[in-house]
């Protein structure tokens, strides 16, 4: 008995590879083929294996925990049925990988090829193998994501990412359907394990979602089986390589949506709703897509529509809801993979020798390839439907369900009139395709001479073509036994239905029919060969076609409704829409406060008068920069630190030491920041400012807002303020800071240990923001107007060239000597302290930022003092090593305690005796914080000295100007 | 004192509120600040406020009561480092737009309010 452990080696085979091509594409492309043949082999042999164990209709499952407490599992499943795809996905794969190596320009490496391919295959794999429904719709999107890339592998042309991006669309879109739909059905059984689901078919049938649920799954699955009216993305794929048509596009990913049909058939089937929907839809797509393919000139076109029709002649078989009908769906999903991939390949051979696929252009070719063409005619016969091949006997059976009467109304009449029909359009576009190509005269325009394609091209479409020959002549041998075990697995071993495989049953009305239609078929294309090809789109239905529909659509929710919504809603300018998320703010701050118990009885006594004259002068502040932000931005700057400066003392004053040292270092950077920054802005243009009535209406309506946000912040405040936290969680970090925690400075052991995880998000985005500054202001452009010198380095510049006595750049050298020499002995000390502040933070206020941010503070002062030219002389300072580093070790320090077997980031700390310095507690978070620290330095020096080195810029010379204003006009 | 800092929170945010509707980044950028002032404020404020408790734990071990609340302390040290993120990467953006429309128009347009 196979062990199941090997479902997930089987599962993970092709990533594995996948990955491996990727990552070796340097040793050639002949290696990507070898494993790309390779895995797929693989993977077929150990699906044989299997084969004992689902013989019976039993299945085998591998469950691997994965978050179990949410219920959630990887969870694999194999039966009968899936066990026959993982045959048709393994070798079909296989012989594509042999196939694709010729076929493809010789100058293409086919890593990426290869790469994709066998992810596919994984995917592919993924969703027949899941047994839990959610895994299934994350691997059914994944091949829609890999179908995408396949398509537009050629992507320098426009076809082939117009098509994969149609087929990406419709296929994810019906994803996402097909995943709500899951989740309904989830919700009404209580469980997203198949094997509950499978159980539970009368419980979802006769619930009130049963319809919504059954609509959302059938969106998912005719959207990836191209069924009416979501068929048209199919011709469009066809701009995909050929193997890639063969592989995804005939025999495996547009199967995915019959799978999942058949798959769901025991839980959604037998009802009016299925039978109407799924029977209606498989009839109109099996007509259409049979009489479209009868007017395609081009030969994968034929293919596409065929399939589409093939397709649809499979979903009207599930959706007749008899078990005869399962049947024969699963057999003709098998034989319609094997003539179709073959038919594709041959398709392909034929473009790789004569140049081209058209069929008004093609002619004769069996004379200079006679193996290929008698391997296209036999597959050709059996889409046709000729006897002693495969799909002669899957149509059989497709006749007799069609005969038996359901309704018993005259509609009965409808489903066997249109086989009929469906079955001789076949016929006939089979002969176009087989005849036309292959036989008759050679034309004249030929792009280039054809010859046999080489063995290894011509082997994969034998063996296929052999495969439709051995299952239509000895159908009980060859795919009886599997056809038994996927039918059974679907069915239940009790209800299968009584069927034949033999070749003869005598002489039948299925017989009669198929024998109708095949005459009728040939009658067809001799009468009206010329006709066809004289046509450039089908009569009739030519007009309307779902690729136009869809571009419009398309345009409609991409462009015009973007462009409605841009219109009606208020403006795309800023300030309104501040408005709008003020007033909104305060209309949820207002809804709030009305259910809230609101009382107010200030204690007059309890205020403390120096408290409040602080305040006094913080709002005057305050007050102050709002109003001289406008033309003295230098003033509104220096009152807008005053306000921080008294939320500094504030903070000191309410017992929170660390808040205020934190607070007054982040002011001083902030300020010097902006005080560099504010050298690029432009200066007030005098005489412009003659308000208007609409701007002053403006400035009084935000006062008003301002006013009330101001007004509703302090009521809330005051109502926080005087509602006690009976119950928080500081208790706990109070009690287990010293004891767990090794550190008395509680705050600091919140963020290094406690929260040790929120602090590395807060550095990481310090550490991107850095970056981010650095990036911008490298492409940086100052405007033109503040290019120049400021004025006071003009007047020196000027004055050292008037006097003999001074060089160049003389006065520069003795600019803010006095206090460059004291920030220079300085420079030290502020080291010192900053090291300080750092080793006592767990204990005493202080900690790695705090430390970091006195350190950047000390470069900045130096670059202030002697200047960028001097400092980067004397000093190497690498502020992207720094952030670098920091994030390595905050994040290395974390991962420390894996290697003890305790969760990420888990602390420890012991005391240890140093020499000098006594007892020493060592807290292993305090590695922590030296990243911390290291990135704060990096991250704050960056950006620091990023601005200042702006004004080394040299103004630019004309000719950059130029080039720039071209630039910004083009 | 909560009277007092609750109509300072309410002073800073108006201000904040203000600047941050008119049309010039610099403007938009003091407002930011403000309103970050106000808001961290408000968070420490959270559960009440305390004069004289002890930050630091002591040695002996005595009434959890005496200490001040640690929670609202570590979040608003959260909030100032992210505050002074923004702040830095807004600074940069309005210099870039400054470059970039040759004016300091939130909207890179000048000649309107």
């Amino acid at each position: 008995m196979p062990d199941n452990a090997v479902l997930s080696v089987i599962l993970c085979l092709p990533f594995a590879a996948s990955a491996a091509v990727f990552l070796l594409r340097a040793l050639g492309r002949n290696l990507a083929v070898w494993l790309m043949v390779g895995t797929a082999l693989l993977g077929l042999i150990l699906s044989l294996w299997l084969y004992p164990a689902i013989a019976d209709g039993s299945a085998l499952r591998q469950v691997l925990p994965w978050a179990p407490g949410l219920g959630l599992d990887i969870s694999l499943r194999v039966d009968g049925f899936s066990w026959l795809f993982m045959l048709l996905i393994c070798g079909i794969g296989a012989l594509v990988g042999v196939y694709a190596r010729y076929y493809m320009p010789p100058d293409d490496r086919l890593a990426r090829f290869f790469s994709l391919l066998l992810a596919f295959m994984g995917s592919m794999l993924g969703i027949v193998m899941s047994g839990n429904v959610v895994q299934l719709v994350f691997f059914w999107e994944m091949t829609s994501l890999f179908s995408f890339l396949l398509i537009g592998y050629w992507y320098r042309g426009a076809s082939a990412r117009d098509g994969a991006r149609m087929a990406l669309i419709v296929t994810s879109g019906g994803g996402l359907c097909l995943f709500a739909g899951v989740l309904l059905l989830g919700h009404i059984v209580g469980s997203y394990e198949l094997d509950a689901i499978l159980a539970a078919g009368a419980l979802v049938r006769a619930h009130a979602l049963y319809t919504p649920t059954l609509i959302l799954i059938l969106l998912g699955a005719f959207t990836k089986s191209a069924q009416f009216p979501f068929h048209f993305w199919l011709p469009q794929a066809m701009s995909a390589p050929t193997p890639v048509s063969a592989y995804l596009h005939s025999a495996t990913m547009v199967k995915a949506g019959v799978f999942l049909l058949i798959r769901f058939w025991p839980v959604l089937a037998g009802t009016g709703q299925w039978f109407w929907i799924v029977g209606g839809v498989g009839l109109v797509t099996l007509l259409l897509g049979a009489y479209s393919a009868i007017f395609q000139q081009d030969l994968k076109g034929v293919l596409a529509y065929s399939t589409i029709s093939h397709l649809g002649l499979i979903t009207m078989l599930i959706g007749l809801g008899s078990t005869l009908g399962v049947v024969a769906a699963i057999f003709h999903i098998v034989n319609h993979a094997t003539f179709k991939a073959s038919l594709f390949m041959a398709a392909g051979a034929v473009d790789h020798e004569a140049g081209t696929r058209d069929m008004r252009r093609l002619g004769g070719l069996r004379r200079f390839m006679p193996i290929t063409a008698t391997l296209a005619l036999i597959a050709g016969a059996a889409m046709a439907g000729v006897p002693l091949l495969n799909g002669f006997l899957s149509k059989e059976m497709f006749f007799a369900e069609t005969l038996v009467a359901r309704q018993g109304v005259v509609l009965d009449i409808v489903p066997v009139v249109i086989a009929i029909a469906a079955s001789a359009f076949g016929v006939t576009y089979s002969l176009r395709f087989v005849r036309g190509v292959f036989f008759g005269r050679v034309p004249a325009d030929l792009p280039r001479v054809p010859h046999e394609p080489p063995l290894w091209m011509r082997l994969p479409i034998g063996l296929l073509a052999l495969i439709c020959l051995l299952v239509g002549v000895l159908p009980g041998r060859v795919i009886g036994p599997s056809l038994h075990a996927a039918a059974s697995a679907v069915l239940g071993v009790g209800h299968m239905p009584a069927y034949s495989l033999a070749v003869w049953h005598g002489v039948t009305t299925p017989l009669l029919m198929s024998l109708f239609a095949f005459v009728m078929g040939c009658l067809l294309y001799a009468r009206m060969r010329g006709y066809f090809a004289g046509r450039e789109v089908a009569p009739l239905i030519g007009r309307i076609s779902g690729k136009r529909m869809f571009e419009r659509v398309l345009g409609v929710v991409a462009s015009d409704i973007p462009r409605l919504l841009e219109r009606t809603l208020p403006s795309r300018r800023l300030q309104p829409q501040l408005l709008l998320i003020v007033l909104i703010a305060l209309l949820a701050g207002g809804l709030a406060a009305t259910s809230a118990p609101f009382g107010f009885h200030p204690r007059w006594s309890s205020v403390d008068p120096a408290f409040a004259l602080l305040w006094l002068l913080g709002a005057a502040c305050a007050i102050g920069a709002a109003s001289q932000a406008k033309f003295h931005r230098l003033a509104a700057l220096i009152l807008t630190g005053g306000a921080g400066l008294v939320s500094c003392v504030s903070f000191v004053w309410l017992s929170a030491p660390d808040l205020a040292a934190t607070q007054l270092l982040v002011e001083v950077v902030t300020t010097i920041l902006i005080l560099l920054g504010l050298r690029w802005l432009p200066k007030r243009i005098e005489g412009l400012a003659t308000e208007s009535r609409m701007q002053s209406f403006r400035r009084g309506r935000d006062v008003l807002f301002a006013m009330v946000v101001g007004l509703g912040m302090a009521s809330l405040a005051y109502a926080a303020m005087m509602h006690p936290v009976a119950n928080s969680i500081s208790r706990f970090f109070l009690e287990r800071a010293y004891t767990e925690g090794g550190g008395r400075n509680v705050v600091n052991v919140i963020l290094v240990d406690f929260r040790g995880f929120d602090t590395l998000g807060e550095i990481s985005v310090l550490a991107i923001v850095a970056l981010t500054v650095f990036g911008l202001l490298r492409r940086f452009r100052p405007a033109a107007e503040s290019i120049h010198a400021p004025l006071q380095q003009q007047q020196q510049t000027a004055l050292d060239a008037a006097q003999p006595s001074r060089a160049v750049d003389h006065s520069l050298t003795d600019y803010l000597m006095i206090p460059g020499l004291i920030i220079q002995l300085m420079f030290p000390v502020i080291l010192l302290f900053g090291l300080h502040l750092f080793l006592r933070g767990h204990d005493l206020p202080g900690g790695g930022f705090v430390a970091g941010i006195t350190v950047s503070v000390a470069l900045i002062l130096l670059y202030m003092a002697r200047g960028a030219r001097w400092v980067e002389t004397h000093l190497r300072v690498l502020p992207v090593r720094w952030i670098g580093l920091g994030l390595l070790l905050a994040v290395g320090t974390g991962l420390g305690s894996l290697v003890f077997g305790r969760p990420f980031l888990t602390s420890h700390f012991r005391y240890v005796e140093l020499p000098l310095l006594g007892r020493f507690p060592l807290a292993s978070a305090i590695g922590f914080d030296l990243g911390v620290f290291g990135l704060v330095v990096g991250a704050t020096t960056l950006m620091l000295i990023a601005l200042a080195h702006q004004s080394l810029r040299r103004p630019r010379q004309p000719a950059d100007d130029a080039t720039l204003e071209t630039g910004a006009q083009g | 004192m909560e009277l007092v800092l609750a109509a300072a929170i309410g002073v800073l945010a108006a201000s904040g509120v203000w600047l941050l509707l008119r049309p010039r980044t610099f403007q938009v950028i003091i407002g930011l600040t403000l309103i970050s002032y106000a808001v961290n404020l408000f968070i420490f404020s959270i559960g009440g406020l305390r004069t004289g408790a002890d930050p630091v734990l002591r040695d002996v071990a005595g009434d959890i009561a005496q200490y001040a609340d640690p929670l609202p302390q570590a979040l608003v040290l959260t909030a100032i480092v992210i505050g002074f993120a923004t702040t830095s990467l807004f600074l940069v953006v309005l210099l870039t737009s400054r470059g970039l429309t040759g004016n300091d128009h939130v909207d890179g347009e000048d000649g309107t309010p």
